[in-house]
């Protein structure tokens, strides 16, 4: 935890981008009631512009290259049925605010875009200090997690389980881990 | 554009037949809905087979998807399902997953039973297949209760209701197909 804050890091300042080696951008949903299932975007741009001392976060996500461990879901997945990724390419983040919270955690505000429907959502999690990589080069990291509801998103397919309950929960957890570089 | 129908029955007098080809005289401007009549030629599904080069009556179901805009099934119900042939010629059509034929299709569904729910369930079922699949399956529903009351001896629908109803199904279709702009998000 001594990277990691409780009290405030100052956001650094300049234009940032995350590097896609050690980023990801993962989902997490209850499944058949019992069981946590996991997937992942491979494809996506995340930056962080913060020269006036008002950071603002920008996240853009290619739905396509969604990663769970079954090629089949994939498919239903991309469908109509869920993404619609055929009408609707990309998922959109855009940060409204950045603050900390009562309990010092690192809160982002934002509106985000799922399957043509935005909702503002506001994320928590951690920030780092900026540490010189092994390249001489600035980096930091920022952790944020939020819980939506995927119907929210025009995301309704379920099925119900042959002694009740549904197959897939409406929540879910989206979780982000970035870390950023210097934008050239 | 070209909308190809498929019966889910296999039956010479079939009233699902039937109902397509009233379908077919409630189309909309430009629009034309071809029959596809291979499905009793359509062998069982079996992975062995799935090759490259797939059994001839699959590889022309398939042809025959990939080159309509969009498709309209009208089935019959069997045991409160969808009749077996039909299930079958999906999941050959449905493969390979996740870049079929059936990817993104619009497509609607129909369905006539001699009792009075109309195939209800069987429209469902075949719905949730279609999407599953990853078709665009519109939400409209036409379920046509004591088919065998419905058509007049030259197959035309009796009443004006039902006329109204293949009409909605199928300018909902066609305004699905058209194509839209991409949104981007």
């Amino acid at each position: 935890m001594s990277a990691t804050a409780t009290h405030q890091i100052t956001i650094p300042t300049g234009d940032w981008a995350a590097d896609p080696t050690h980023s990801a951008i993962e989902f997490s949903v209850k499944h058949m009631a019992v069981a946590t299932f996991r997937g992942r975007f491979a494809e996506y741009d995340a930056k962080l512009h913060n020269a006036d001392g008002e950071p603002r976060l920008i996240g853009d996500v290619k739905v396509e290259s969604i990663t769970v461990p079954d090629d089949n879901l994939t498919g239903h997945l991309l469908s109509p049925d869920f993404f619609d990724a055929e009408r609707h390419p990309a998922i959109r983040f855009e940060s409204v605010g950045v603050r900390y919270g009562d309990d010092g955690a690192l809160v982002v505000e934002g509106d985000l875009t799922i399957k043509g429907t935005t909702r503002r959502v506001e994320a928590a999690g951690t920030i780092t200090e900026v540490v010189e990589d092994i390249g001489g080069n600035d980096r930091f990291a920022i952790r944020l997690e939020t819980v939506v509801d995927r119907t929210a998103y025009g995301l309704d397919w379920n099925a119900p389980l042959p002694r009740g309950g549904v197959a897939v929960a409406n929540d879910v957890r989206l979780t982000v881990e970035l870390e950023l570089t210097k934008a050239s | 554009m070209l909308i190809l129908g498929i019966s889910g029955s296999l039956r010479r007098d079939s009233h699902n037949t039937r109902l397509l080809r009233a379908a077919a005289s409630a189309l909309p401007e430009n629009v034309e809905l071809v029959a596809w009549q291979g499905l009793k030629a359509v062998p069982p599904y079996d992975e062995d087979d799935d090759s490259q080069t797939p059994p001839p009556a699959v590889a022309e179901l398939r042809a025959a998807i990939a080159n309509a805009d969009a498709l309209l099934f009208a089935t019959p119900e069997y045991n409160s399902s969808i009749p077996g042939q039909l299930k079958n010629a999906l999941d050959w059509a449905s493969r390979p997953a996740g870049a079929s034929v059936l990817k993104n299709k619009p497509v609607a569904v129909i369905g006539a039973s001699t009792g009075m729910f109309g195939a209800v369930w069987a429209q469902a079922e075949l719905r949730k297949v279609l999407a599953a699949a990853g078709a665009r399956v519109i939400d409209a529903e036409l379920p046509v209760p004591h088919a065998h009351e419905q058509f007049d001896e030259g197959g035309a629908p009796l009443a004006g209701e039902l006329r109204a109803g293949l009409k909605q199904v199928l300018t909902d279709l066609v305004r699905e197909t058209r194509p839209l702009a991409a949104a981007a998000y």
